[in-house]
Formats: structure tokens, C-alpha cells, sequence
């Protein structure tokens, strides 16, 4: 699966267009990355857990993003957007979205 | 009493930290920006019309934090107004690491090229009671990789 997010390919056709296809997930952290956080908070410098943590979401998010286009025959996503949303403390949604196309 | 000598004793200890951790990590952000200096990363969405190239996507993501006394800084820059630079260079060293991050990835797949860079920026702890001062940084771009 080509996954890109750019709008024109080179040497390459899309064949048809299959529409948008997206991937979420929502993650929070358990209470002892939260209670590092806080720490490190004092003194500044880089949230590692938070780091991580979002990293993995991403990848969950981007699985799904795949798992959908497979399901509707797509060989390629075109034009992927990644979004962040923070809805409640300590939790992030992650949203990942692109359209979908069958290259030759 | 007490409380008001621990607040001024963490204000003071949070400042001389903090300042070293900022003064490294910019060293190592300008010390590495020269090292991908011949990896050009740029905001255009068209590939080159010559050449057989692979894509990749690529992600760099951080998040950081500032520290107590930037936060207290910041506190009365809201109160009075004005340039906030205690968050200025917090932002400016996540979107900076984060694309050299991004940066990394794409030379590890031996890219010669990384086109159309988009940031997104979220704070994270955003609404709570206790304003804390951190951002997630993500840099994304796709990875031009020359095929033989």
C-alpha cells in the first residue's frame, strides 16, 4: 500500500478515485507516565512517554487508515492529512485522513 | 511564610536548569541541522518531472515542555502583555526537532528529497486547571527515494 501526501505521483496513473478514507484512536497514559510527566514538567526538556505514547496512537490510527482502503480495494492513499485534538486532559485523538485510488 | 520561600527556592532552581537543558538541546538541533543540510526538506507538492523516484511517508513527532520559572514568566507576560519569548523558543526548538526527526527517517531510507513538510502543532493538558506549558510537535512530509 503506497501511502503519500502529495497530490500528483510521478510515472504513475490513478485509475480511479475510490473517495475518503480515514483512521482514528484515541489514547491516554497510565498514571506513572503521568506522575514522570509532572516531574519533568519542573524542569522542562522533552515528555519521552507523551512522545511514545503518541507515536503509537499515530501508527494504530494509520493501520486503520489501511485497514479501510484494503476493505474497498484501493492500492494506494493520496493526500494524507494527519489532525490532533486534545478533548480531555491527558487524552489525544489522533485522526488520520486521505483519499483513496486505484493505481495502474 | 514557608510556602512563599519553597516557591522562590523552585523558581531559582528551575531557572538555572532550565536554561542549561534549552542551551543543549539548541546546540544539539544546530549541530544536527548542519549535518542534514544536504537533505533538502521543502514545502512544494509537485515531484520532479525527471528521474525514477519511491515514496515513503515520513513522520517526526515531539512533544516538550517548559519549565517552572519560563511558566511563571509567561504568567506575567499575560498579565502585562506583550512578546511571550518563554514560549516563542519552546515552540521553535519542538517544530525544529521535530523535523529533524522527520529528517532522520527519511535519510535512513537513503531519500534525496522530502517534499510537501506540514506541521501540526496540539497542546497537550489543554483546558485544564493548572496551565501547563506543553506542546506535541508533528512534522510530515514524503520522502523522494532515487530508484536505480
Amino acid at each position: 500500500m503506497l501511502i503519500s501526501n502529495l497530490e500528483i505521483l510521478p510515472n504513475k496513473t490513478i485509475i480511479k478515485h475510490l473517495g475518503l478514507v480515514q483512521g482514528s484512536s484515541v489514547r491516554a497514559k497510565h498514571v506513572g507516565r503521568d506522575i514522570m510527566a509532572s516531574l519533568k514538567n519542573l524542569f522542562g526538556g522533552e515528555l519521552v512517554g507523551y512522545t511514545e505514547l503518541l507515536q503509537e496512537s499515530r501508527e494504530e490510527a494509520m493501520q486503520r487508515l489501511e485497514q479501510q482502503a484494503e476493505a474497498i480495494g484501493a492500492n494506494a492513499i493520496i493526500n494524507v492529512r494527519f489532525s490532533t485534538s486534545s478533548i480531555a486532559q491527558g487524552a489525544a485523538e489522533i485522526y488520520v485522513y486521505g483519499t483513496a485510488v486505484i493505481l495502474e | 511564610m514557608y510556602q512563599l520561600i519553597f516557591i522562590l527556592i523552585l523558581l531559582v532552581v528551575t531557572y538555572f536548569i532550565g536554561t542549561y537543558l534549552e542551551k543543549k538541546h539548541y546546540t544539539s538541533i544546530v549541530e544536527r541541522e548542519r549535518k542534514f543540510n544536504q537533505l533538502p526538506a521543502i514545502a512544494i507538492k509537485t515531484p520532479p518531472s525527471e528521474g525514477n523516484f519511491q515514496q515513503q511517508l515520513v513522520l517526526g513527532s515531539v512533544t516538550i515542555s517548559v519549565d517552572y520559572f519560563k511558566r511563571f514568566l509567561a504568567a506575567l507576560h499575560n498579565f502585562f502583555g506583550g512578546r511571550v519569548t518563554s514560549y516563542e523558543t519552546l515552540l521553535d526548538r519542538a517544530r525544529r526537532e521535530a523535523l529533524l526527526r522527520m529528517k532522520e527517517s527519511a535519510a535512513e531510507q537513503n531519500a534525496t528529497l522530502v517534499l510537501n513538510i506540514k506541521y501540526e502543532t496540539a497542546s497537550i493538558y489543554k483546558g485544564s486547571g493548572k496551565s501547563v506549558g506543553s506542546v506535541e510537535v508533528l512534522a510530515y512530509g514524503t520522502a523522494m527515494i532515487p530508484e536505480p
